[in-house]
């Protein structure tokens, strides 16, 4: 099997995000660590079992600049085979449809593919839309928000979750299905991966190596302003017994903020 | 005269209540824009919630009343939606941020090449078009947004956007689609989860726990107090990679974002990928045996002591306030 893995670096979790001198964008010079995004790792994951148990090829396709590799390095490490990155000025500012544009001509320079993996969201603009776009894009079916998935002969049955319910879907395959928390426990990269990553081949394409032009990119979405949430007023703690802790806080629940 | 259309799910016949706060919101949009609102509903037994929808602000609705489209398919309902936007030619598509908003919605926008800003929490007419702004890296931060373009479309967070007022007397203009149902990947079945009967996104109350709790022995403490609390039960991302209860509980930046109007955290310390999960509550309850945790600066209200004593009393007493009201 070819599996497509479509991976986003993202600033780590843990990450205290500032505001850009330009007030419309995360400061990346305040971004100690970049990761690969938490719900692409599960999807990277999955790929690889599935490589595993049915033999063929990982690849890795991210869009992004320069540190981008970074990522894509890290996947190499974990197992993936190979890796391409969508590296152009154009994108930068591009929006989620745009990203997905892109990633949907590379996908398309792979030749014939049997699955794409995303990870459910990107961690940081928290979209969640990038695996219904691609899946649109190349007019492949999708199962999104995935928290198993059973590969068959050219077809998959997966679990997603929904409000209160988990559904069983089944698709044929090729197609575009998104990794949720709770599909696997990602594996680290071993020192071996990360030697033999090195060698891995990983290349990088521009726009018009994919046949696309900035247009096709242009963003139909716009932050034209970016804020951190307003500080919140200071606690008030309650003081006494446990008894008497438990009845203030009640009271003052009912009394004073009311939501109780 | 303009028009904003919006999405409203149905399952079972059942419109979910983000359907009518998505639509109650392109209502009130709809002066400002100088629109009228036109709202869109799949499934069998739509054509019956016409009245309802029309009742809470819909000038038209159209509906896919097909047995065809009984459970929800990603490429059937997206053919269908784009199909109403392409006769209505909307200024804005507004829909939930349901799990099946979230699916469906992506699909349409590159359907139809429109630019789509998810989970917004406000919208704002300017100068005849739509500003939203969304929450980015789980509400560490806030971002303004605008649209190139036509339509703008974006996804609504449940439970942010209020009710409009209900009016019977408005007539019903109903107008009946037809699409191609058919669709690849299939919803073959449907299991309810038993974790947590109230939603963590819909939840008004949120009662979480945290690595405080020692062990998943303990968990239930945190249960029975959101039990008594009428409330959802939330966790840390400690305790769910410990594996002490299901990961649909996480709270933070590789789980759940909420805003309830209440958020307890018990015996969790405020990581900073949980604070940015929870901080937009309206109200913040922190209980903790460190006094320094950095969870108490996002408190309102703050408790430090030993949650095996506070956990039962606070229970009892909620308990008893509840029976107290009635």
């Amino acid at each position: 099997m070819k599996i497509v893995v479509c991976v986003e670096q993202v600033p780590d979790t843990e990450t205290r995000v500032r505001v850009a001198p330009s007030g419309a964008a995360i400061s990346e010079a305040d971004v100690q660590t970049w990761i690969v995004s938490p719900y692409d790792e599960f999807a990277i994951e999955e790929a690889l079992r599935i490589k595993e148990a049915k033999g063929g090829e990982v690849v890795l396709v991210s869009v992004g600049p320069e540190r981008a590799q970074q990522a894509l390095r890290t996947g190499l490490a974990m197992g993936a085979d190979s890796a391409l990155l969508v590296k152009d000025a154009a994108l930068d500012a591009t929006d989620t449809l745009g990203t997905a544009r892109a990633l949907a001509a590379a996908i398309r320079t792979l030749g014939t593919i049997d699955l794409v993996l995303c990870g459910q969201q990107g961690v940081g603009g928290d979209h969640s839309q990038i695996p219904g776009m691609l899946a649109e894009l190349l007019e492949l079916p999708q199962v999104t928000v995935a928290v198993k998935i059973e590969i068959g002969d050219g077809q998959a049955t997966v679990e997603r979750e929904i409000e209160g319910a988990r559904e069983t879907w089944t698709t044929p395959l090729p197609a575009v299905i998104s990794a949720q928390k709770g599909l696997n426990e990602p594996r680290y990269a071993a020192l071996k991966g990360i030697m033999a990553a090195k060698k891995k081949p990983l290349t990088v394409v521009d726009l018009a190596g994919l046949g696309l032009d900035a247009a096709a990119v242009a963003p139909k979405v716009r932050i034209t302003r970016l804020e951190l949430p307003p500080p919140r007023p200071a606690v008030r703690m309650i003081e006494g017994d446990a008894a008497a802790q438990a009845q203030e806080l009640v009271r003052v629940l009912h009394e004073e903020a009311k939501v109780i | 005269m303009g028009v904003i259309l919006t999405f409203a799910e149905q399952r079972d016949g059942k419109l979910r209540r983000a359907s009518l706060e998505t639509l109650s919101e392109a209502r009130r949009l709809a002066g400002a824009l100088a629109a009228s609102v036109t709202t869109v509903v799949i499934g069998p037994g739509s054509e019956a919630l016409a009245a309802e929808l029309t009742a809470q602000g819909a000038d038209r609705i159209v509906v896919f009343d097909d047995p065809a489209f009984g459970s929800y398919a990603s490429e059937s309902y997206a053919r269908a939606l784009a199909q109403a936007i392409s006769e209505a030619k909307p200024s804005a598509v507004l829909v939930p941020f349901t799990a099946m908003g979230k699916d469906l919605a992506p699909r349409v926008a590159a359907k139809i090449g429109a630019g789509l800003a998810s989970d917004c929490v406000a919208l704002e007419a300017k100068d005849g078009r739509l500003v939203g702004r969304r929450p980015m890296y789980a509400g560490k931060a806030y971002a303004t947004v605008e649209w190139a373009g036509e339509p703008q479309m974006a996804t609504l967070r449940p439970n942010v956007f209020p009710l409009g007022p209900k009016d019977a007397a408005r007539p019903v203009d109903l107008v009946r689609g037809a699409a191609d149902a058919s669709a690849r990947a299939k919803v073959t079945g449907v299991s309810a989860t038993a974790q947590g009967k109230i939603q963590l996104s819909e939840a008004q109350i949120i009662v979480s726990g945290g690595r405080g709790l020692k062990g998943p022995e303990n968990f239930h403490l945190v249960e029975s107090l959101a039990e008594a609390l009428g409330a959802a039960v939330g966790a840390s991302r400690a305790v769910v990679d410990a594996g002490w209860v299901d990961h649909q509980l996480q709270v933070g930046q590789t789980g759940r974002t909420v805003s309830p109007s209440l958020y307890v955290a018990c015996g969790i310390s405020g990581a900073i990928q949980h604070l940015a999960g929870m901080s937009s509550s309206k109200y913040i309850v922190a209980i903790n045996k460190d006094k320094d945790a950095p969870i108490f600066k996002v408190a309102d209200y703050g408790i430090v002591g030993d949650l095996f004593e506070l956990l039962p009393r606070l229970t009892e007493a909620a308990k008893a306030h509840r029976a107290a009201r009635g």
